[in-house]
């Protein structure tokens, strides 16, 4: 998170809003560690990573649901191993659990 | 626009000071948030005061021991499995963000450089200990966060007790009258790593002097990682440096490793 402070304070002072994504949990084998994050303005602009590619742009439309409006704020996991997950996957073959949020706190 | 919590965790985390956020990640107050900074009160809520006593008292053990991970609670901070029975669970990510670990590395000579510059990519604050004043220079050692003109006793005197299991003490002076404190100091700390260079005559000529001044207990010998570093034959001294860190990674992981100080033969194949 420290490394994205830089982008959010940039976009902040513009009046940007962000919404923020950390890895929470994985399962396998997973390219961050819970905590990696990754922070997406409203305008789509992305600062930090939570895989290794894999995942970051399905994170953007995600993160531009929830500062729509279209969704809350909430766990959403990427991987083969969930039927239920989006389908999107790690080339590592693990499983990543994200929380997605508003940075509004 | 963020408020309040965010604005002291970017303060803290800008600063490099230790810190942990915790989040409802599942539950009815999901987003909700706990600041928790060693001796300062925790800032926010998750909701309960008793959830947030709860997990702040948890927050601290998993800063101390620099781990990230999601914890399962009771709306009233229940965490025993029969308080938990017919209540909805509160998942809460707690966010760590611990102060580096630490490396400190005795003998300013040139595996010293190496070592300390993938220490550095490693994420480690290291510090160079010589106590000759001509080798242990800042302009020798630009990468190192401290350089430090000293015995390894005074040190360790001063300062062992900030070592702990995530730290690492990497001795690469050659030379008894200095090695043979510092791995004397070095046992007397929590320190997760003690590697000890030297060829494998080195070695024995220095078990035997560790034998004469009391360091004879398997528990104390079993902690030294003597010859230093895994067997992939490493030559230079970046070669080396990557073969301790290697070593090190693997006791901490718990990984099996082909580490020099449990096989024979020529060290540099």
């Amino acid at each position: 998170m420290k490394e994205l402070l830089d982008d959010i304070f940039r976009w902040q002072s513009v009046g940007a809003r962000i919404a923020v994504a950390r890895v929470v949990d994985i399962e396998g084998s997973g390219p961050r560690d819970p905590g990696a994050a990754m922070a997406v303005t409203e305008s789509g602009e992305v600062s930090g990573s939570v895989s290794g590619g894999c995942v970051e742009g399905a994170v953007v439309s995600e993160a531009l649901a929830i500062l729509g409006g279209e969704r809350g704020a909430g766990i959403v996991t990427f991987g083969y191993s969930d039927d239920e997950a989006i389908a999107v996957g790690l080339t590592c073959g693990g499983t990543v659990h994200l929380f997605i949020e508003e940075l509004d706190w | 626009m963020s408020g309040p919590i965010f604005a002291r965790y970017a303060e803290l985390l800008s600063a490099s000071i230790p810190v942990a956020l915790a989040t409802v990640v599942d539950g009815p107050q999901i987003g909700a948030k706990l600041l928790i900074e060693p001796n300062a009160s925790p800032v926010g809520s998750l909701g309960h005061p008793e959830l947030d006593r709860v997990v702040a008292r948890d927050a601290l053990a998993e800063l101390e021991a620099a781990r990230s991970g999601v914890r399962n609670y009771g709306p009233a901070g229940q965490t025993t499995p029969e308080d938990l029975i017919d209540q909805p669970t509160i998942r809460i990510f707690i966010e760590s963000h611990a102060s580096p670990p630490e490396m400190w590395i005795f003998g300013a000579v040139d595996f010293t450089a190496a070592l300390a510059r993938v220490a550095k990519i490693l994420g480690y604050r290291v510090t160079v200990c010589d106590a000759r004043e001509v080798f242990a220079t800042t302009r020798r050692f630009p990468m190192a966060d401290e350089v430090k003109v000293s015995w390894p006793t005074q040190v360790f005197e001063q300062r062992g007790e900030e070592l702990g299991p995530r730290d690492a003490v990497c001795i690469l002076t050659h030379d008894p009258k200095f090695d043979v404190p510092a791995i004397q100091g070095a046992l007397a700390t929590r320190v997760g790593y003690i590697g000890v260079m030297g060829s494998r005559s080195t070695h024995h000529r220095r078990m035997q002097r560790l034998a004469e001044v009391g360091v004879t207990s398997p528990e104390d010998l079993k902690r030294l990682m003597s010859p230093i570093g895994v067997d992939i034959g490493a030559r230079t001294p970046e070669e080396t440096a990557v073969s301790i860190c290697a070593e090190i990674i693997a006791r901490r992981t718990g990984h099996n490793v082909p580490s020099l100080r449990n096989s024979s033969g020529a060290i540099h194949s």
